[in-house]
């Protein structure tokens, strides 16, 4: 797939942790305003791919290109700083700090007090249930307000693309409906693309615009989510039809 | 229940005859079972009031009320008065203290100070960003060790050493930071013990530098300046800080800019990001903290409080060597920043005074003065594990049952 309005773009990719191969070739690339996403079972390399995109994990080869800028040997916070942002897998908010302080923690990077107020409003409006708790500690919310927090700060970076590692993990099917419709929201809303990974496929597909399929490091199928939602490839592995 | 007691008493008794006859009956050959008796008295004598206490307490009847503990009440009778009245007195009563103190007690008062501005440091490290460190006096030896450098061989004056002591206590902070950055908890805590230790070998074997364990001696003190228009007109007049209160005093200015500065600190964009790394790095490095540079900041800024306090303990006694720097007062230092409460400013020098203190009022007992240093450890884990006084957010932390319950 070739696009010349691509903001995320990946070729050929390789990761390794010590002598692990976790990541064996991912190419893909997403364009601006989109919602992609990308499925695939326990230890296929979905996490690993979003922590390779972001830096905390170094490429060995290959190139990631965001905005057409070379990012693959940028540390993390250099990527931040373009307008990259990320929740991390298993809801990683800071526990003893305030709903309020890890709101802030997101903005750490920007010095615009007043657009930070702005988008902090606009957080509270998405999450309402996060203005409620705004003096609490990170650490005492339940899970479903503990990944509406890492969502919102994420958000408080104000990126111009969003990667969203499992927002579902551990969720009742009836939050994780609230969550996905809020993630969809944030795409009308802001325009801001997003980088989903998920094992709920379903819901994940649902939502999204282009789909990725992953598998033991590769990426073994990549097309449009209404299309991927009726192959019989995906229906028998991932949506348990 | 009472027989329950008794029996325990007994075991414990026992147990005690056990285990002190051999480590105390015997001096050299001959056996003196007077000194057992001494010290299993006063075991026993705990005991027998631990039973005491706990008998009353079993009579007392649950009236079913909540108790505010008495640390709530004193903090809500301080907070009723202004925060300048409070402060205003504690600072009034510190400048007074040289006044109506002996030379003995302001001596206490000076040492006091000192670990209140190591534990602010160490606070840094340990309380703000995460890091265990029991390495933590090698800096505090550094600063001694530069200033006393600097003064008998170049003789620099204490001000002009003090910011090449704090510049070289930060660059070995860096040192000792940037092989550890990831690292983290024990294995972070063994690195930093083994780095004290190799600082303390090296002062007390490099002979011809740092003349071993005899140590350096002889170095000037600190000294003010000021202008004389005398006949032979304008000068500059010096003043070395030779008395012990003019020292306190000195001290006490330290120790109060080092509160301003780790308070300024703390309530900063870095200090947000030092705890942001302390809860989770990596959800910090995604936030976009450079964490490696802020990790590095945190070991380079407590090591460079450290050496000011050793700069100024060389410049006091005018004397240095390295068994002033043994591990045992890393030990102390954390000690005072886990009991005043991690992360909290006025509980580290309460804590500061406490342990510092403690020692010296006991010193009737001897050897045995360390015990009831660990006593007061003990015990103050048990009934207050967040400190004396805990930061607010470290106390939310350990009662979390008083938080409101999440409602999904």
């Amino acid at each position: 797939m070739t696009n010349p309005q691509a903001i995320l773009k990946l070729t050929d990719v390789h990761t390794y942790y010590g002598n692990i191969h976790a990541l064996k070739g991912i190419s893909c690339s997403i364009s601006k305003g989109e919602i992609a996403c990308l499925i695939g079972a326990n230890g296929a390399g979905k996490s690993t791919t979003l922590m390779t995109i972001f830096g905390v994990q170094r490429a060995s080869q290959g190139k990631i290109l965001f905005n057409g800028k070379p990012i693959q040997d940028l540390k993390p916070e250099k990527v931040a700083a373009l307008g990259v942002s990320q929740t991390p897998e298993g809801r990683q908010i800071f526990p003893r700090m305030s709903t309020y302080e890890n709101l802030e923690m997101g903005a750490f990077l920007r010095r615009d007090k007043g657009e930070v107020q702005k988008d902090l409003e606009w957080v509270f409006s998405l999450f309402p249930v996060l203005k409620d708790r705004m003096g609490q500690l990170g650490g005492t919310l339940s899970g479903g307000e503990q990944q509406m927090l890492a969502i919102g700060r994420a958000l408080m970076s104000r990126p111009e693309l969003l990667l969203l590692d499992e927002p579902s993990l551990g969720l009742a099917p009836k939050l994780v409906e609230v969550i996905f419709e809020t993630i969809l929201q944030i795409n009308q809303d802001s325009g801001t693309t997003i980088f989903l990974v998920e094992q709920n496929a379903n819901m994940a597909l649902g939502i999204s615009d282009t789909g990725y399929v992953m598998e033991t490091g590769k990426i073994v199928l990549a097309d449009k989510s209404s299309v991927l939602l009726e192959s019989e490839q995906v229906k028998k592995a991932y949506l348990g039809e | 229940m009472i027989q329950k007691e008794l029996k325990k008493l007994v075991v414990y008794g026992a147990f005690l005859v056990i285990i002190l006859t051999p480590m105390l009956g015997f001096r050299s050959t001959t056996f003196e079972p007077g000194r057992v008796l001494k010290i299993l008295g006063i075991f026993m004598t705990i005991l027998v009031l631990n039973i005491v206490v706990k008998f009353i307490r079993s009579q007392k009847k649950d009236d079913g009320r909540k108790k505010t503990p008495w640390t709530e009440v004193v903090r809500k009778r301080i907070n009723r008065y202004p925060k300048v009245y409070t402060l205003g007195g504690l600072l009034a009563l510190a400048f007074a203290f040289p006044m109506f103190a002996d030379n003995y007690m302001i001596d206490v008062g000076i040492t006091c100070l000192i670990y209140v501005c190591l534990g602010l440091g160490l606070n840094i490290v340990v309380g703000l960003c995460g890091l265990l460190d029991l390495g933590y006096i090698a800096f505090y030896a550094v600063g001694a060790y530069t200033y006393s450098l600097l003064n008998l061989t170049f003789g620099l004056s204490f001000w002009a050493a003090l910011p090449l002591g704090i510049v070289l206590g930060m660059v070995v902070g860096c040192i000792i930071g940037y092989p550890t950055l990831k690292m983290r908890g024990d294995y972070l805590a063994i690195v930093t013990l083994g780095f004290g230790e190799i600082v303390r070998l090296v002062l007390n074997n490099w002979d011809s530098l740092t003349a071993g364990p005899n140590g350096l001696f002889g170095m000037k003190r600190p000294a003010l300046y000021y202008p004389s228009f005398g006949e032979d007109g304008f000068t500059w007049v010096t003043y070395y800080l030779k008395s012990l209160p003019s020292l306190y005093y000195f001290i006490l200015l330290i120790a109060i800019l080092t509160i301003i500065g780790v308070r300024r600190l703390d309530n900063s964009r870095i200090g947000r990001a030092w705890i942001a790394i302390r809860e989770d790095e990596v959800a910090a490095e995604l936030s976009g903290v450079p964490t490696t540079w802020i990790k590095l900041l945190a070991y380079a800024l407590g090591a460079g409080f450290a050496s000011v306090a050793g700069a100024f303990f060389a410049a006091k006694l005018s004397y240095t060597n390295p068994n002033f720097f043994l591990f045992m007062e890393s030990c102390i230092v954390l000690c005072i920043v886990v009991l005043g409460g991690v992360g909290s400013i006025p509980g580290i020098v309460v804590a500061a005074f406490v342990l510092i203190a403690a020692p010296e009022v006991f010193r009737g007992l001897e050897n045995f003065r360390m015990l009831a240093f660990g006593g007061i450890m003990t015990t103050m884990m048990i009934l207050k594990p967040e400190g004396l006084i805990p930061a607010s957010r470290r106390r939310r932390e350990l009662r979390a049952d008083q938080e409101p319950p999440p409602k999904d």
